[in-house]
C-alpha cells in the first residue's frame, strides 16, 4: 500500500491572543491508499477539525499535509475546490443534500458542476451508484421526500460520483436508526473492497468503529492511538 | 454554465410564491417608467408636433434706402413699408431641393400678410395664408381641423375658422370681401370653416390659394415664407443648418426663440427621468435585498456546493443569473402590461385637449427591458458576492 495522505506537525488555532484555542497541536497521521480507519475520540478533540483539513475545506494555522503528492497547505482556494471535486469525496451527518433537486440531480452534481453541464454519461453513473444503494425506485425521486436512511445512502452515492481516492465521512450514521446506520456502513464497506477507495469515519460509536479495519484515535489534538 | 442557468432556474421555481411576489415588483417599475416614458413623449409630442412648422424660411425686409452725403452724413432714410414686399423670388427652384433633404416630410410655400375680411357693414382684420393647393395640410393639420365644408382651396375660396365665422355671421357659400394691406380686394366664396380649438387661429386666420394670395399681396412671383415639417422635431436644429449650407437661405429652426418652451420641455423631460431612475432604484432595492435573503436562507446549500467542488464563480453565476432572469420576467411582464394599459389611449394623430397624451410608440420598451435586466443584474452581484464568500465549514454546520 502506498501513502494516500500524509498530515505532519498540523497545528490550527482558532482565534487569537488570550481567546486563542489551539485543538490539534502538531498531529501527524498517514492514511495508506485502500484503507478502511475510525477516526475516535471525544468530542472536541479535533476529529471534525481534522477532517476538515484534510477535505481541504480549511488551511491549518502550521504544518504540513500531502495528499496525492500534492502540497495542499500552499495551494490557492481556486486550485484546492478543483482538487476537492476530483480526488476527495464528504458524507455528512445530516447528509446535507440540495433540497430542491432529485435524488440523481443530488449524486450528478459533483460532475455537472465541473463540467459545466448534466451529460449523459454522469446521469448513466449516477443512476448505477443509486441502484447500487438500492435506490433504484427513487432516482427522480425529491430529495427532501425521502427517509434519513435513503437521504444519507444518496449522500454516500454523491461522495462516490467523481471516484475519488478518498472519502471523509464525519459521523455518517449519527442521525441513523441501528438498522439504517448498518445499511450505510455495509455500503461503504463493500465500495472500499471492490474499488479501493480509503474512507476515514468520524465515529462515537464503537460497534461502526469495529467495522473498520484500523482505529485512529485522537485526544487533546493529537493522534494517541 | 448551462448547470449554474439551471440551478438558478431551480431555485426560482423552488420559490414560486416568493418569485412570483418579486417579479411582479419588477414588473410594476417596468410598467411605470413606461407610462411615464409614453406620457412625458406624448406630451412633448402633443405640445410640439401639432401644427408648427418645424424649419422656416422667411423672406427678408429689404433695408430702408439711405442717402448718404459724399461727406459721410445721412442726408434722408427711406421709410420701411408697412406692407410685406419681400419675397423668395426663386421659391420654385429651392421647394424640389429642401423635399430632398432627409428628414424632411412635407414643404410648403406661403405669401403671408395681413388684410380685412368684409361681410356687409362687419369688417375683420386677419392674418392671410397663401398655400399650394394640395399642401393646405402639409403644415397645420387643416383637413383634420375642419368644422364644416372642405379644406381644399383653388381661385376665389377661402377657408376660415369657426371663431370667426360666429363673429361675422359666416355660412358656407357665402360671399366676402377680402382685402389685403396692399390694397387689393377679391371676392371670395366661403368653402369650409375650421376649429383647431387654438382661439388665436379660429379668430384671426384665413386661408386661400396661392394663386389669390398673389393677386391679393401683388407678388407674382416667389412666396414670402416657406415652412417645413420634419419627421423628427428635434432634428431641427441639424436640418435649418443643412438647408441654409444647401440654399444659402436663412432656415430657422422652430427651437430659436422657443428658449422658454425648450426649458419647460427640459424640464418634463428631468422630471421624466427622475421618475423613471426612481423606478429603477426600486427595482435594483427589491431585487438586491430579496437575493440577499434568499442567500441567507440557502447558506448550507451553497456551503456543500462549495464542499462539493463548485468555485466561487460558479456560486456568483448563479445567483447573477437569478437576478437577470428576475429582471427579464419582470421586465417583459412589465413591458406587456405597460404596452396593453396604452392601448386604450388614443394614438398620437389623434391627440384630443383634455385626454392624456400618451404616446404609445414612445414607451421605451425595449431599453425599459435592457435597463431593468441590467438593473437586476447589477443588484445581484452584492449577493452573488456575498453567496461566494460562504465559509463552507460554517455553512455545512447550520
Amino acid at each position: 500500500m502506498t501513502a494516500l495522505v500524509q498530515v505532519s506537525d498540523l497545528v490550527k488555532t482558532f482565534g487569537t491572543g488570550e481567546a486563542a484555542t489551539r485543538v490539534l497541536r502538531g498531529l501527524r497521521l498517514t492514511l495508506e491508499t485502500g484503507e478502511m480507519a475510525a477516526l475516535l475520540g471525544p468530542s472536541g478533540s479535533g476529529k471534525s477539525t481534522l477532517l476538515t483539513i484534510l477535505g481541504t475545506l480549511m488551511k491549518p494555522t502550521s504544518g504540513r499535509h500531502v495528499m496525492l503528492g500534492l502540497d495542499l497547505v500552499a495551494a490557492e482556494d481556486a486550485a484546492l475546490t478543483e482538487f476537492r471535486n476530483r480526488h476527495i469525496g464528504f458524507v455528512f451527518q445530516f447528509h446535507n443534500l440540495l433540497p430542491d433537486f432529485t435524488a440523481l440531480e443530488n449524486v450528478i452534481f459533483p460532475t455537472a458542476v465541473r463540467e459545466g453541464r448534466e451529460t449523459a454519461a454522469a446521469r448513466a453513473r449516477g443512476r448505477d451508484l443509486l441502484v447500487r444503494m438500492g435506490l433504484a425506485d427513487r432516482v427522480d425521486f425529491p430529495s427532501a421526500k425521502l427517509s434519513g436512511g435513503q437521504k444519507q445512502r444518496v449522500a454516500v452515492a454523491r461522495a462516490l460520483m467523481n471516484r475519488p481516492e478518498l472519502v471523509l465521512a464525519d459521523e455518517p450514521t449519527g442521525n441513523l436508526d441501528r438498522t439504517s446506520a448498518m445499511q450505510v456502513m455495509d455500503l461503504i464497506a463493500e465500495i472500499n473492497r471492490d474499488e479501493g477507495t480509503t474512507f476515514l469515519i468520524s465515529t462515537h460509536d464503537e460497534k461502526i468503529a469495529s467495522l473498520c479495519r484500523r482505529q485512529i484515535v485522537v485526544g487533546d489534538g493529537m493522534v494517541t492511538g | 454554465m448551462l448547470y449554474a442557468l439551471k440551478i438558478a432556474t431551480r431555485y426560482l421555481t423552488a420559490s414560486k410564491a416568493q418569485t412570483a411576489l418579486l417579479v411582479t415588483g419588477v414588473a410594476v417599475g417596468v410598467f411605470i417608467f413606461i407610462f411615464m416614458s409614453a406620457l412625458i413623449g406624448g406630451l412633448a409630442e402633443f405640445i410640439l408636433s401639432g401644427d408648427i412648422s418645424h424649419v422656416t424660411i422667411t423672406a427678408e425686409d429689404r433695408d430702408p434706402a439711405i442717402l448718404v452725403h459724399p461727406d459721410g452724413a445721412v442726408l434722408a432714410v427711406a421709410e420701411r413699408g408697412r406692407a410685406r414686399t419681400a419675397a423668395l423670388a426663386e421659391a420654385a427652384t429651392w421647394t424640389p431641393l429642401i423635399e430632398t433633404v432627409p428628414g424632411v416630410i412635407a414643404v410648403s410655400p406661403q405669401i403671408t400678410g395681413a388684410g380685412f375680411l368684409t361681410r356687409g357693414a362687419q369688417v375683420a382684420q386677419v392674418s392671410v395664408t397663401g398655400v399650394d393647393p394640395g399642401r393646405e395640410s402639409a403644415i397645420l393639420n387643416l383637413a383634420g381641423y375642419m368644422h364644416e365644408g372642405a379644406v381644399r382651396l383653388g381661385a376665389g375660396r377661402i377657408v376660415l375658422g369657426q371663431r370667426l365665422a360666429d363673429d361675422l355671421s359666416l355660412r358656407l357659400g357665402q360671399t366676402l370681401r377680402l382685402q389685403s394691406a396692399v390694397g387689393v380686394s377679391a371676392v371670395l366664396t366661403l368653402t369650409g370653416i375650421y376649429s383647431t380649438g387654438n382661439g388665436m387661429i379660429d379668430a384671426s386666420s384665413v386661408f386661400v390659394g396661392l394663386p389669390t394670395a398673389r393677386t391679393l399681396f401683388a407678388l407674382p412671383q416667389g412666396v414670402t415664407r416657406i415652412e417645413i415639417k420634419l419627421a423628427d422635431l428635434n432634428a431641427a436644429d441639424a436640418t435649418a443648418l443643412r438647408i441654409r449650407a444647401l440654399t444659402g437661405l436663412d432656415a430657422v429652426p422652430w427651437t430659436d426663440g422657443a428658449e422658454q418652451l425648450m426649458e419647460a420641455l427640459n424640464a418634463q423631460a428631468q422630471t421624466g427621468y427622475f421618475l423613471k431612475s426612481f423606478a429603477l432604484i426600486t427595482i435594483v432595492i427589491g431585487v438586491a435585498s430579496s437575493l440577499l435573503l434568499s442567500t441567507y436562507r440557502r447558506r448550507p446549500e451553497i456551503g456543500i456546493m462549495r464542499a462539493m467542488g463548485a468555485g466561487q464563480g460558479f456560486v456568483i453565476f448563479v445567483f447573477v443569473t437569478q437576478g437577470a432572469l428576475i429582471g427579464l420576467m419582470g421586465g417583459l411582464f412589465g413591458a406587456a402590461a405597460g404596452y396593453l394599459a396604452l392601448l386604450p389611449f388614443p394614438s398620437r394623430d389623434a391627440f384630443e385637449p383634455g385626454t392624456l397624451p400618451m404616446d404609445i410608440t414612445q414607451g421605451s420598451y425595449g431599453l425599459a427591458i435592457t435597463l431593468t435586466v441590467i438593473g437586476a443584474i447589477l443588484a445581484s452581484i452584492l449577493p452573488a458576492r456575498s453567496a461566494a464568500r460562504v465559509d463552507p465549514v460554517t455553512a455545512i454546520g447550520q
